[in-house]
């Protein structure tokens, strides 16, 4: 567990956004992030300017197709959401993390997560979010959610997450 | 942390016979021919006067047959099978008993210490059925705890006397050391020696690490990590673990480094704006020059050994393709034209390959194609290998293969540019991105 606690120090200590990615650790683990790292950021969903509510009511996530970044209706859908709550709750800014399945070298998935990351940057920025609020990053296929060998996890996988982190100036 | 580089004291004192012109005897293996039959070698205990020497000199025999051995191209007669004993390094080869046994080469060797505390080895490697020896003896003085190294030394000059090829024994490893599932995994870089021996780590695993690279001396380590919580990259000191991490850009991520033969420039790729291009930096002064300007992916760049060109991976066509342009920037030539897509593309130490990736048809292989894209020959399949790297000698390439599945795990295996030997390269725990050092000194 020193991998854990580690990184709920260097979490606390930089209050980096990345850190209230629920995606890092299975709930199974019983290590509750949002409370630890998060202070203040996750609240409880039925809060509506919460995180918490960020994820699970607005929707944190879009998914795409193999080897593409392109945003569906689905995932417009959802980032119109993530705008709209962005734009009404502007304490907060946001890492936007992109991620790809395993099919594909691990510098290919890099640079397509990135991708990814960078359709729902630009995304929420016509839509109205300030550039200076949203980062990208990308994790190519380092950090999956599901972990079978098929294409039913790996369709989750495929997908760019919006982690919120603490405001401007904070 | 412990150093790395043990003073080896190869003073290669001669003090034999004089040396057969090396390739000139009848003990031959044409690797590029294709062995089928390896070659049968003895390789009794390294013989000494104390008991302390003795245990030694069996070590270091042992270490000296599994390399050997570890090729696929030769094949130890056991010492339950030996008619004669070596008991004296001085003593005349008894050849008859040898060849009784049909040892084709045989490896003697003394052990001892000297006043400073050093070992001391001697060796000499014959051809039994010429009656001859092959070469000259040496003599290799290294400390204590290097004894390992003048074993990979010796089967190294066996090598390299049979096979009219270099060595690659000894030499090491960095790889990031994996454990954990999937969805969890910790990554820390470690080395080990190219056979599994020796780990040590470099990092911890609190932030993702990925594909560390050898600088051409070995000395330093360029690597990926996550640590700001963007992937940037970072130099590492293998003697002292002092790293840094290079300038970069805010806002931008930064990856797949490798070093030109120079020392100096590093050429990686840097994403900006969800585009993914190539630029190169001076290690010293943090100056870096862009070579690519595509909307298209451009990464996974490795150089050439005169450090003129450069191979990259660029999904400029639509898929994943391989390229080669000048080191400085310009018109790429597409190098790949079989089917399915290519990734981490890898020049040669010999000038004459490039490894790579392949995934085609939900399956992935290591393979190799002259610089020109011509004679692809696939050297493994499974669901998951990549990221090649060269040994030494440009004959033995190794690279991660992760399993299939929600207990999958990645680790080290290793396979000869003939696609022959296919092996697990044992380490501690999973394993994945190796980078394969240069000979040591």
């Amino acid at each position: 567990m020193t991998y854990l606690s580690k990184t709920l120090i260097l979490c606390a200590g930089l209050a980096l956004a990345a850190c209230t990615n629920p995606d890092r650790f299975d709930n199974g683990n019983s290590v509750d992030l949002n409370n630890g790292a998060g202070a203040g950021l996750a609240g409880s969903a039925q809060d509506p300017t919460s995180a918490a509510y960020f994820q699970q009511a607005v929707g944190d996530r879009v998914l795409f197709e193999v080897d593409q970044p392109t945003l569906n209706a689905t995932a417009q859908s959802t980032l119109d959401g993530q705008a709209n709550w962005l734009m009404t709750n502007r304490d907060f800014t946001a890492v936007i993390e992109g991620h790809a399945d395993e099919q594909g070298t691990r510098e290919y998935n890099l640079a397509l997560g990135a991708r990814r990351a960078n359709a729902v940057q630009e995304y929420l920025i016509t839509q109205g979010v300030a550039p200076n609020r949203l980062r990208v990053v990308s994790f190519g296929k380092e950090r999956p959610i599901e972990i079978c060998s098929n294409e039913a996890c790996y369709t989750k996988n495929r997908r760019a997450v919006t982690v919120l982190a603490a405001g401007l100036g904070s | 942390m412990m150093r790395f580089m043990m003073t080896l004291l190869a003073a290669l004192t001669l003090w034999a016979m004089p040396a057969l012109a090396q390739g000139n005897g009848p003990l031959r293996i044409e690797i590029t021919e294709g062995v089928i039959e390896p070659m049968p070698f003895a390789a009794p205990d390294f013989v000494s006067d104390s008991a302390a020497g003795q245990e030694l000199g069996r070590n270091i025999a042992s270490v000296i047959a599994a390399d050997l051995s570890g090729t696929g191209l030769f094949r130890q007669i056991p010492s339950e099978a030996h008619i004669s004993r070596i008991t004296s390094f001085e003593s005349p080869v008894q050849y008859a008993d040898w060849r009784a046994v049909n040892a084709q080469a045989l490896i003697t060797g003394a052990v001892s210490t000297d006043g400073a505390g050093r070992i001391v080895a001697k060796f000499r490697i014959y051809d039994v059925f010429s009656g001859q020896e092959l070469g000259s003896g040496q003599q290799l003085v290294g400390t204590q705890d290097g004894w390992r190294r003048i074993a990979h030394k010796v089967a190294d000059q066996v090598y390299s006397r049979i096979t009219g090829e270099g060595g690659y024994f000894d030499s090491r490893v960095v790889f990031v050391a994996e454990s954990g599932p999937k969805d969890q995994r910790a990554k820390r870089l470690a080395i080990m020696d190219y056979d599994g021996a020796n780990t040590q780590y470099l990092t911890d695993s609190a932030s993702i690490v990925l594909a560390p690279r050898f600088s051409p001396t070995g000395d330093r380590v360029l690597y990926t990590s996550y640590e700001t919580g963007f992937p940037r990259i970072y130099v590492l000191d293998v003697a002292n673990v002092g790293r840094r991490e290079l300038p970069t850009l805010d806002g931008t991520m930064s990856f797949a480094p490798r070093f030109a033969p120079n020392g100096r420039t590093v050429v990686y790729s840097l994403t900006q704006g969800g585009n993914t291009d190539l630029y190169t930096m001076d290690v010293g002064s943090g100056a870096s020059t862009r070579l690519t300007t595509a909307p298209s992916i451009e990464t996974a760049p490795s150089y050439n050994p005169d450090g003129s060109q450069i191979v990259f991976e660029s999904d400029r066509s639509g898929t994943p393709q391989l390229y080669v342009m000048s080191a400085g920037g310009g018109e790429a030539r597409r190098i790949s034209f079989g089917e399915g897509r290519y990734g981490t593309p890898v020049w040669s130490p010999r000038g004459d390959l490039v490894a790579f990736t392949k995934q085609s048809k939900g399956r992935f292989h290591i393979g190799v194609m002259r610089t020109d894209g011509s004679e692809e020959r696939l050297l493994t399949a499974s669901f998951l290998d990549e990221g090649p790297t060269w040994a030494p000698n440009g004959r033995v390439i190794m690279f991660t293969r992760e399993t299939q599945g929600a207990q999958g795990q990645a680790s080290l295996y290793s396979v000869d540019i003939t696609g022959r030997n296919l092996k697990a390269v044992p380490t501690n725990t999973g394993a994945s991105d190796p980078s394969w050092s240069p000979l040591q000194n």
